[in-house]
């Protein structure tokens, strides 16, 4: 029979945290376990395509990447590389691959010991997503440095200095205590989060040659949501994404320009992504037990839901930022939940909630806060404040497409 | 070879003078641009491009005792050009670099009439020459 011919990458992607988890678990150091999974993977990338996939994948991965390791514990160098030209040289059949079953079984729940272990408190928040992106997303070094805009070696001193934090800590490769374990899991959470928003806050334009962050974010929190279904800040989390994520081709024109979401081509948004993160939070909410990413994808979908921006059920988002600010002490959702008020008491009462934020330090520098300003002077007829407050708020944001959305808006009021 | 290519605005301080353009001049300034880029881009040209935040923003450093920082808030009202953003270009020859600053010199300004900026060009130093 011959093996099923190789063109799909995303089963190597796919594989890669499996294979990782069990080398580490046999191993046990990170670092060195890590490297050897990157060159057994870039192995099959290169031999797949020519003398197809292996019977066992997992497997012919778990057995080069645990040779590397051999040698690697042997710690000689120029032997290794002449081992890894041999390998590659020999053909896949004379190649003694152990059978399935001779391999240890890898357990469903290595691939999130492996997420809490890229995203532990000890690393920043930079290193973790680095770290997430190659050890659980198997991204190469080059494909996540060119998605961040860095430079190829900045990248990978970025992923070594991670791997060797992980190493001095000590951390072990195994689930954390039950204890910790909420708290490691809003670690892992927050890291994917972070991967979304740095491809959603900069995807203009259809760049080919960037991988697609938030994708890979989606994809992880789906393989999380997989493995933890029952999590509702889970769900949560996957389902504010694709939500967020359906909008995305209304949300620029094709110049770069901001759209904002009252002024965004509904008819361009993806109704099958709307439709997956709307059941997906539904069934999420009906369970009880609401936690702050829930309440996320909740607005998102309400926003979602409207087919015409003057549908918008903002009585309903007004209560669910009510939620929202209670459980969490944070001033964007307090500046979120005053627009709210605002489109449904009128500007007035808006821009009075403002004025509690002014006092706020994380708040009263920042470019939103006098954004959202503006906007409310604007709907209160306003010109004057609202041109001013436009314009204090370009010359504090570091978006060079969102200044020039708020200098337009400027322009737009201003006397001719 | 590589060159910098320096825009600067009038004003060291507050804000840029297109923060009070009519919304025509500045979608007109804001699209040369774009488009400016979009087409180095396609040459094979363009190596980075970075506009940075107005004067009103801008800190001074020093390192001051055992190297801590001493921060010295702008606006600095002496200085009448400030920089406001620049390229990296890889071409095949200073002319190049040239026209490609007289280009963006052009960009249009206020009721659409040229800018005429002064865009300082300089050459990006290179790593030394593979010996053999």
């Amino acid at each position: 029979m011959k093996a099923p011919s190789f063109n799909d990458e995303s089963l190597l992607r796919e594989l890669a945290p499996q294979v990782l988890a069990a080398v580490v678990r046999r191993f046990s150091d990170f670092s060195a376990a890590e490297d050897a999974v990157q060159e057994a993977l870039v192995a099959a990338a290169l031999q797949w395509p020519q003398e197809g996939v292996p019977a066992n994948p997992r497997g012919w991965l778990i057995h080069v990447a645990a040779r590397r390791m051999s040698d690697h514990v042997r710690a000689e160098l120029a032997r290794r590389r002449r081992e890894t030209v041999v390998m590659m040289e020999t053909p896949a059949a004379e190649r003694v691959v152990p059978a399935p079953d001779a391999i240890e079984s890898v357990e469903q729940d290595d691939t999130l010991v492996l997420l809490f272990m890229c995203c532990h408190p000890a690393l920043s928040r930079t290193s973790a997503i680095a770290l997430t992106l190659r050890a659980v997303g198997g991204l190469t070094t080059a494909e996540i440095a060119n998605a961040f805009l860095v430079p190829e070696a900045t990248m990978a001193q970025r992923i070594s200095r991670a791997k060797q934090t992980i190493k001095k800590s000590g951390v072990r490769f195994q689930m954390p205590e039950s204890s910790e374990r909420a708290e490691r899991l809003g670690a892992v959470l927050h890291v994917l989060y972070l991967i979304f928003n740095e491809g959603y806050a900069n995807s203009v334009g259809p760049d080919l040659q960037r991988v697609d962050l938030s994708n890979e974010a989606i994809r992880l929190a789906r393989a999380v949501h997989n493995l933890a279904p029952d999590d509702g800040e889970v769900a949560g989390l996957l389902s504010l994404m694709l939500l967020t994520d359906a909008r995305r081709a209304a949300r620029t024109a094709p110049d770069g320009a901001i759209i904002p979401l009252d002024e965004q081509d509904r008819t361009l948004w993806d109704r099958a992504a709307i439709d997956d993160g709307v059941a997906l939070i539904s069934k999420t909410l009906s369970r009880g037990l609401i936690g702050s990413y829930q309440l996320q994808a909740a607005i998102a979908a309400v926003h979602d839901e409207a087919a015409r921006v003057e549908d918008t059920d903002w009585p309903q988002i007004l209560a669910l930022y009510g939620l929202l600010e209670r459980m969490s002490d944070n001033p964007m959702v307090t500046l979120n939940r005053a627009i709210a008020l605002a489109m449904v008491h009128g500007p007035a009462a808006g821009l009075e909630r403002l004025q509690a934020l002014d006092a706020d330090p994380r708040l009263a520098d920042h470019h939103r806060l006098h954004a959202v300003r503006a906007h409310l002077f604007e709907r209160a007829g306003d010109h004057g404040a609202a041109i001013r407050y436009y314009r204090s708020a370009a010359s504090r944001t570091s978006s060079l497409p969102e200044r020039n959305y708020l200098l337009m808006k400027a322009a737009r009021l201003s006397p001719r | 070879m590589k060159f910098m290519l320096l825009m600067n605005a009038p004003h060291g301080t507050g804000d840029y003078e297109i923060f009070h353009w009519p919304e025509a001049d500045l979608k007109a300034h804001v699209g040369f641009l774009t488009r400016l880029n979009a087409e180095l881009k396609a040459a094979g040209e363009l190596v980075g491009v970075e506009a940075l935040t107005p004067p009103g923003k801008a800190r001074v450093i020093r390192a001051g005792k055992n190297g801590t920082p001493e921060v010295t808030d702008g606006p600095f009202a002496e200085s009448k050009e400030f920089l406001a953003g620049y390229w990296i270009v890889d071409v095949a020859s200073p002319e190049r670099a040239y026209a490609i600053a007289a280009r963006a010199s052009g960009a249009p300004g206020r009721g659409g009439a040229p800018l005429n900026m002064s865009i300082e060009v300089r050459e990006v130093m290179s790593a030394p020459p593979v010996e053999g």
